[in-house]
């Protein structure tokens, strides 16, 4: 089982680096899977999300690609990064409950907050610039295409990938310091 | 934000591409050595009888020491930046600049007597030694501390004191070629002081400044 993932995935990694953008998406939908199942068998009482730790690995993976050399292994790779990153999810949540009991006070006062999703990626997205952040939004979750989001935008398609590509990094940038 | 999402805008962010970690560590090692040289010859520059000098073993065993510190520290600053390589071997092989330095020091002890060991340690440049390694290494640390950033490591304190012993393996080089005092006993004492300098320099470094 294991090898056979170590030889698709770097095989889909390699392919996705030579540009087949659909091999790109194939592996991170693999790589998802599989942090998900080792972030919940590593997450046995509550406090920090595993989805939150797969979505952070993702990012991490995508903003650091070149540091994986296309003849190692792919897989110690892959958990490498998601184990730093569930750490770095455990440390952060030590640091959170610190503050959290000053932001009880804002909810109060504040009712709307509550409705805001309690994702981290969430909030990192609504840290970013504003062109940044309706370019990520546009593509993420309203599903457009580059082409799509330069139309609706009104700006060049160069524009777009620019924006986009700041704006990720941004957010990586932003796990990465909390 | 669901994942599913998440992937389509790292899809579409594909194209982008970075250098290989591998390539861009070899630039940052030349970057590094440009700038260690020029503020060499812009300090301190070589002794001036560097030629004779270099027909005696003891001077160019400095170059033994330094360069075999540099080198394993280079091999295995690029195992640590890239998270899931194997660092045991490249760990393994740091020993071999100490193995070297104390071997040489046992040889000096029988070789010198006993009256002169403490002439040979003290030397004439200790504080020289002592503040110019450090000061020919900070822009090189400065560097590599920059590609760790660029890297991945996920022992950001231990990689940042490797960046301390690579820049300061590099700096103790060229300080090497201006020395007069070639003894082991001066070498390792005074070297290994201000190499322990940049060390803890770069793993606070590491610490602070390496985050991903």
């Amino acid at each position: 089982m294991t090898g056979k993932d170590e030889a698709e995935l770097s095989g889909l990694l390699r392919a996705a680096i030579a540009g087949d953008e659909r091999a790109y998406a194939d592996f991170l939908h693999r790589v998802a899977a599989l942090v998900r199942g080792y972030a919940r068998r590593k997450i046995v009482q509550g406090g920090v999300d595993p989805e939150d730790v797969v979505q952070e690995t993702l990012l991490a993976i995508h903003v650091k690609r070149h540091t994986w050399r296309p003849d190692a292994p792919v897989l110690p790779w892959v958990y490498a990064i998601a184990r730093f990153k569930l750490i770095d999810a455990f440390r952060r949540r030590g640091r959170r409950i610190e503050v959290e009991i000053d932001e009880i006070a804002e909810t109060f006062a504040e009712p709307e907050t509550e409705t805001v999703s309690e994702r981290d990626i969430n909030r990192a997205l609504e840290g970013l610039p504003p062109t940044q952040r309706s370019v990520v939004s546009s593509i993420s979750v309203d599903g457009h295409s580059i082409g799509e989001t330069a139309t609706k935008l009104g700006v060049s398609e160069t524009a777009v990938r620019v924006s986009l590509h700041r704006g990720l990094a941004a957010i990586a940038k932003r796990f990465g310091r909390q | 934000m669901r994942t599913e999402d998440l992937i389509k805008a790292l899809d579409a962010d594909a194209r982008d591409k970075a250098m290989p970690l591998g390539k861009a560590w070899w630039l940052a090692v030349g970057v590094a050595v440009a700038i260690a040289a020029a503020v060499f010859c812009t300090t301190i520059g070589p002794r001036p009888d560097i030629m004779p000098a270099m027909h005696t073993m003891r001077f160019m065993s400095k170059f033994v020491f330094t360069l075999a510190l540099a080198a394993s520290a280079f091999a295995l600053i690029r195992a640590l930046s890239m998270p899931g390589a194997s660092t045991r071997r490249a760990m393994a092989w740091m020993i071999a600049a100490p193995a070297l330095v104390v071997l040489a020091v046992v040889l000096e002890l029988l070789v010198v007597p006993q009256a002169d060991w403490g002439k040979r340690l003290v030397g004439s440049n200790m504080m020289i030694c002592m503040s110019f390694i450090p000061l020919i290494g900070i822009g090189p640390l400065a560097i590599f501390l920059g590609m760790l950033r660029y890297g991945a490591p996920t022992r950001p304190v231990l990689a940042g004191a490797v960046a301390g012993l690579l820049a300061g393996g590099l700096a103790a080089t060229f300080y090497a070629a201006h020395c007069f005092d070639d003894s082991p006993l001066f070498v390792a004492t005074w070297y290994t002081i201000a190499i322990a300098f940049l060390t803890l320099l770069g793993a606070i470094g590491g610490r602070l400044f390496v985050r991903w």
